[in-house]
C-alpha cells in the first residue's frame, strides 16, 4: 500500500483551483481607491516609495508594543503615569511614534472591567497595536458589545461578577483607546519582559485579561 | 476659541435629531442622558470634514458616560454598568 492511498482526490484530477486576490470582482470603491492612489502620486502629494514606506510601517505596528507599554507600566509608577496621561508620549519614550490620533489609557481595575468598541466603524489604535482583528469590524461585534456586553465577554471566555462594573467605551471620535489590563496574580519578581508577554492582543481590547498561560 | 460649555459632573442630554450625513453621535444615546466625565480638547467637526469643509472651527469634545439601563430599557446587567460616548459639544444640551 502507498502512503497516498489516502488520498481524498485522484491523481489524474486537477487540484482545486485557488483564486488569487486579484480574481475576485472588481467594485466601483476598488476603482475610486485606485484612481486617488494614482491621483495622489501623479500630482505629488506623495511618491509611491513614500506610500509604499507608510504601508511597511504599519505592518511593523503589533499588539506586543502595547504588551511591553503595560509590562513597563507595571514596574515603573513615572512611566505609568505618563501612559495614563498621554500614551503617545509614553509609546515615543519606547521609540515607536504612534502617529497624531491621541490615544488615551483605560486602566482595569478589582472594581472595573473595561472594554473598547467602535460601533460606529472599526477606529483602533492601528498608529501603535496594527490593524484590529476582523471580528473587531464586524457588525455582530460592533452593535451587540455596547447593548450585551457582559454576553459577548462571556464568548470570549471571560465571565465577570456581578460586582464588577463592565465599562464600554465607544471609540466615536478623535480618541483611540487602549486597556490597561490588571498585572495577573503570581507574577511578583517577574522581569518586563515575562510580564509583557502575559499581555495579549485581546486584553488590550478589554475581551480578555492578562495571564500567565 | 471655544470655551467649554460644560464640565466633568454635568448632567446633559443628547440632542434627539436625526439629521442627514455623515454625523459621529450613535443612534442609540440620542435622546439619552448621562454624565460628563471629562473634556477632551477642541477637535475640527467630523460632520463637516467628511464632505471636505474645512472652515478651521474646532468643536469641544466630551466623554459623556451612559448609565447601560438608561440607555436599554431591556438591559439585563448589573444596574452599575456604564456606556462611555465621545459626543461633540454641539450634540449636547444642559439636562431640561
Amino acid at each position: 500500500m502507498s502512503p497516498h492511498d489516502d488520498h481524498p482526490h485522484s491523481h489524474d484530477e486537477p487540484h482545486p483551483f485557488q483564486p488569487d486576490i486579484e480574481d475576485g470582482p472588481i467594485t466601483p470603491r476598488m476603482v475610486m481607491a485606485q484612481a486617488v492612489e494614482e491621483l495622489l502620486i501623479e500630482k505629488g502629494i506623495f511618491t509611491a516609495d513614500e506610500m509604499r514606506a507608510q504601508i511597511e510601517m504599519m505592518d511593523t505596528r503589533e499588539p506586543a508594543i502595547g504588551g511591553r507599554m503595560v509590562a513597563k507600566a507595571w514596574l515603573d509608577p513615572a512611566y505609568k503615569e505618563l501612559l495614563m496621561r498621554d500614551v503617545n508620549a509614553a509609546s515615543l519614550e519606547i521609540g515607536i511614534d504612534a502617529g497624531g490620533i491621541p490615544i488615551r489609557a483605560i486602566e482595569n481595575t478589582p472594581d472595573v472591567h473595561n472594554v473598547v468598541v467602535c460601533t460606529l466603524c472599526s477606529c483602533y489604535p492601528r498608529g501603535l497595536l496594527g490593524f484590529p482583528p476582523d471580528w473587531y469590524k464586524s457588525r455582530a461585534y460592533r452593535s451587540r458589545t455596547v447593548y450585551e456586553p457582559r454576553k459577548v465577554l462571556e464568548e470570549f471566555g471571560l465571565t465577570l461578577p456581578d460586582g464588577v462594573e463592565v465599562r464600554v467605551h465607544d471609540s466615536t471620535a478623535d480618541m483611540r483607546y487602549m486597556v490597561i489590563p490588571m498585572r495577573p496574580d503570581g507574577t511578583d519578581g517577574w522581569s518586563e519582559e515575562q510580564l509583557a508577554s502575559t499581555v495579549s492582543r485581546d486584553s488590550l481590547i478589554g475581551v480578555s485579561v492578562a495571564k500567565t498561560n | 476659541m471655544n470655551t467649554p460649555r460644560f464640565a466633568p459632573g454635568d448632567v446633559v442630554s443628547v440632542r434627539a435629531d436625526h439629521p442627514p450625513g455623515h454625523v459621529r453621535t450613535p443612534y442609540f444615546i440620542r435622546g439619552r442622558e448621562g454624565v460628563v466625565q471629562s473634556v477632551l480638547g477642541a477637535f475640527e467637526n467630523p460632520e463637516e470634514l467628511a464632505y471636505g469643509r474645512r472652515n478651521g472651527e474646532e468643536k469641544p469634545l466630551y466623554r459623556v458616560t451612559f448609565t447601560q439601563a438608561d440607555v436599554w430599557p431591556r438591559y439585563d446587567g448589573p444596574a452599575n454598568d456604564t456606556l462611555v460616548v465621545d459626543i461633540y459639544e454641539h450634540w449636547l444640551e444642559p439636562r431640561s
